[in-house]
């Protein structure tokens, strides 16, 4: 069959498309469910209505996200099943369980206590229904973690046993599989770009509405809360990124050294800053690069040896048997660039954007402004043109897009990477697919979902925009005199709902 | 009892839950175009499930889940096999959670109108879809000696499997009608409580040719207790709304979902998923199950989560516990 249209090719694609897009939701859902929580908390402990203002505002893009994030969710729990069939046959007894907790505690978590935040409004005492917000970021964490930790058994599977009579993995340590360093370290990594997700997504809207000098008072403290959550998410990031490197190193050599395009291994291995090489030759044509740092994140030491994609493939095929053990090189190579690169960019802006308008601290007298008015952008001791203000609140707003970018292709390089197995060492994507399922099915899915999903992107693109720019809610008499009794007061028994689909 | 019999339980245990809690969301789906009136009434209806409908969805993932985990070869063969009527599914469920939530996000008349009638139909077509599905469980497909289903697409759209369909649509419009009357005030409940009888009377037809096919196909003592209990319950329920208790009606049309989900488990055991072209190719409890170990660890998250998941959302619906009528829903679309 032609192989670009095998059933594997398009079940990888399918898969692909689907949980790339998934994840374009996921980590804006992880991260504003905290802010949004952190703003609300801010209301109820001071009672200042531009808290409660911000809460609103960011609450309702919140919402038009998770929808987006839930419904695309649902398809992940069931492709297992309908596209890798022989994948679930061979990894349900391990692979399963954490689906199965992630359902079970997330999950459950995450849709009911969404449902009373949303709804919940006149219906629950203030703190009760500041209560649900948290509980609904606590759920979308778990949730993460679980998966993660099934994600990580793939990327190096731990406690378990293949029993040959039954063709199949079974499970021996449950506790491995939850607490391996792979797993804490992904959550780690994954939680903070989560954060620069929404930091980002934050400080860029709130750079859009303070260009226009709109929203001053709420803004400018969700520009504040945004550009906090990015630095401090965005070098986190950098640190649990080297960790998981480190990890990587160690489990998954092949595709650390295809990140690098490093050939053959080196004492000393150097840094690629840019490469472009003959895969099938196996050498690098161009290559610039600073020598000795490769070896340095790999272990700390500018002299260790790092092996080479070469080496490594030679090592695999006298270990698993003949075959290639190369992953798409290009795909790996700039995959890890692109997610580094777009990931610290944002991290700069965002580091710039605290300074540029620090309150207090080093700001001369003269620059200070009042609570209603819009920040100066204060590179030294002069505030910047306004020319140049204008360019760093576009900037800002543009940078929005940097982490989602560098969240994509952080997975793809890490899935990408990890091929050709689905399980490292141990399943081969290729023996992973349904072998029941024709040609014309997986193809109809793909194009029904690619479809589905694009008209939805436009859609909630739109709906976003206009929220956005709608900006936070007037405050009305029933916001700031929220219930005293679970269920709603009495007051007036035809009052209308505070919020109704 | 050994543990993979413990969990077919569970299983059963889940796929009722689902079908009892989004039963009625489907049906209150369905319901937009056949009981309400104008858009206020299509949004009281709406807004009856609108804080429930996503945590009801959630057993569906949570069964799904258990299924992978604790029959790994049943999920395997199930979500492989089933692939176009699962691809429906769940393009609808990813549609329809959508509407809900955009809806009113726009005040355009085509923006609402456009994701109303999305959600009639995307509540639709799983109601009939989880019938066939489970018909075809209950029936048997063709399972080769690999646990491949080797049928075709057709296959699933057998004269039994038509009838399982239409026996769940109904039954679930019938169960959300019911939760309906329940749930809202005025003009809308008293016709909830109306269309209540005649759905009442169409689905016990329909369930009860279905029911009593299956029990002289498979059927013994148990399942026959089963489909008894199905049959009093659907009566019973019927009765009820009759005399306008509601409360009464809605938990009765609980127990028919539960107790018809239960009959075709019942008939299944010790079987997950029989195979029509050798029975001893057929997925059971024991050869589609996980190791013990895995099994061990299901079962301490279900017996610690499940009361814990029952508590709370159970809660949710007692905070949302009032009537719901036209006067309740702003004019303004947000």
């Amino acid at each position: 069959m032609d192989l670009a249209l095998a059933p594997e090719t398009l079940a990888r694609w399918q898969f692909g498309i689907t949980t790339v897009y998934h994840f374009l939701f996921v980590p804006l859902t992880i991260s504003l469910a905290a802010l949004v929580a952190g703003l609300q908390t801010a209301w109820v402990r001071t009672e200042k209505e531009k808290y409660l203002k911000a809460t609103k505002f960011w609450g309702k893009l919140f919402l038009i996200n998770i929808a987006m994030g839930v419904v695309t969710g649902i398809l992940q729990e069931f492709q297992f099943g309908m596209n890798w069939s022989d994948y679930s046959r061979f990894v349900g007894d391990i692979f399963g369980a954490p689906l199965a907790f992630e359902a079970l505690i997330a999950f459950f978590f995450e849709s009911t206590f969404i449902g009373l935040w949303i709804f919940g409004w006149d219906k629950l005492p203030k703190k009760l229904h500041l209560a649900t917000i948290w509980m609904v970021s606590i759920g979308t964490i778990l949730s993460a973690y679980f998966i993660l930790a099934a994600n990580s058994w793939m990327q190096h599977p731990v406690g378990y046993r293949i029993n040959e009579e039954r063709g199949r993995a079974e499970l021996t340590d449950f506790g491995a599989v939850l607490t391996q360093n792979t797993a804490l370290a992904q959550m780690f990594h994954t939680l903070t770009a989560a954060f620069l997700v929404g930091g980002a997504f934050m400080a860029g809207i709130a750079a859009f509405h303070l260009a226009r000098k709109k929203h001053v008072r709420v803004m400018k403290t969700s520009l504040r809360l945004g550009l906090v959550t990015v630095t401090i998410s965005g070098l986190l990031t950098a640190v649990s990124g080297d960790v998981l490197g480190k990890i990587m190193f160690e489990q998954q050599p092949m595709k650390m050294a295809a990140a690098e395009a490093l050939w053959d291994g080196e004492d000393s291995a150097p840094f690629s800053i840019f490469a472009y090489g003959d895969v099938a030759q196996g050498h690098n044509k161009v290559a610039i690069e600073i020598p000795g740092l490769l070896s340095f994140l790999a272990h700390n030491n500018f002299d260790e040896h790092v092996p080479g994609i070469n080496d490594l493939n030679e090592e695999m095929q006298e270990e698993y048997g003949p075959g290639d053990y190369r992953p798409n090189i290009p795909v790996a190579y700039w995959g890890f660039r692109w997610m580094i690169g777009f990931g610290m960019a944002s991290l700069g802006i965002g580091v710039l954007g605290l300074w540029l308008t620090r309150k207090k601290f080093l700001l001369p007298q003269s620059m200070r402004v009042g609570e209603d008015e819009v920040p100066h952008l204060v590179l030294f001791k002069k505030a910047l043109s306004p020319k140049f203000t204008r360019w760093y609140w576009l900037v800002a707003l543009w940078t929005m897009l940097f982490p989602l970018i560098a969240n994509s292709w952080g997975w793809i390089f890490t899935e990408m990477g990890r091929q050709p197995w689905v399980v490292f060492g141990v399943l081969k994507t290729s023996a992973a697919v349904s072998p029941g399922v024709s040609q014309g099915e997986v193809i109809t899915s793909l194009a029904v979902y690619t479809l589905l999903y694009a008209v939805l992107a436009v859609i909630e693109v739109k709906l976003i925009i206009k929220y956005v720019k709608a900006g936070p809610p007037e405050l009305s008499e029933a916001d700031l005199n929220p219930p005293t009794k679970i269920g709603g007061d009495d007051r007036d028994a035809d009052r209308p709902m505070a919020f109704s689909y | 009892m050994e543990l993979h019999d413990v969990w077919f339980v569970l299983i059963a245990v889940l796929w009722i839950g689902y079908f009892f809690l989004e039963g009625f969301d489907f049906g209150v789906g369905i319901l937009t175009k056949l009981l309400a009136r104008d858009r206020k009434e299509r949004r009281v209806l709406i807004n009856t499930i609108g804080p429930v409908w996503d945590g009801n969805e959630v057993w569906l993932l949570t069964a799904g889940g258990a299924t992978f985990a604790a029959f790994p070869e049943w999920y395997a063969t199930l979500f492989s096999g089933f692939y176009l009527p699962l691809l429906v599914i769940l393009i609808c469920l990813i549609i329809r959670g959508v509407a809900f939530e955009y809806r009113h996000k726009r005040t355009e008349d085509r923006w609402q109108t456009n994701w109303e009638h999305a959600i009639f139909w995307t509540s639709l077509l799983p109601a009939f879809l989880w019938g066939v599905a489970f018909a075809n469980i209950a029936r048997g497909v063709k399972i080769d000696r690999e646990m491949e289903y080797v049928g075709d697409f057709w296959d699933l759209l057998n004269p039994y499997a038509i009838l399982g369909g239409l026996v769940t649509l109904s039954l679930f419009t019938f169960h959300g009608t019911v939760f309906a009357a329940l749930k809202t005030l005025g003009d809308i409940r008293m016709r909830a409580r109306k269309l209540a009888l005649g759905l009442g009377l169409v689905t016990a037809v329909l369930a009860l040719g279905f029911l009593v096919w299956t029990q002289a196909d498979k059927g013994d003592g148990t399942s026959l207790v089963a489909m008894i209990v199905a049959a009093v319950a659907l009566v019973g329920a019927v009765g009820a709304v009759k005399i306008g208790r509601e409360g009464w009606s809605f938990a009765l049309s609980g127990v028919t979902i539960a107790a018809a989900v239960a009959m075709l488990f019942l008939t299944l055991f010790p079987n997950v998923m029989p195979s029509t072209l050798d029975p001893a190719w057929s997925l059971t409890v024991s050869n589609a199950s996980s190791t013990p170990y895995t099994l061990k660890i299901m079962t301490w998250l279900a017996g610690i989560a499940t009361p814990v998941v029952l508590l709370y959302q159970g809660w949710t619906y007692w905070v949302f516990r009032k009537r719901i009528g036209t006067q309740h829903i702003a004019a303004d679309a947000h």
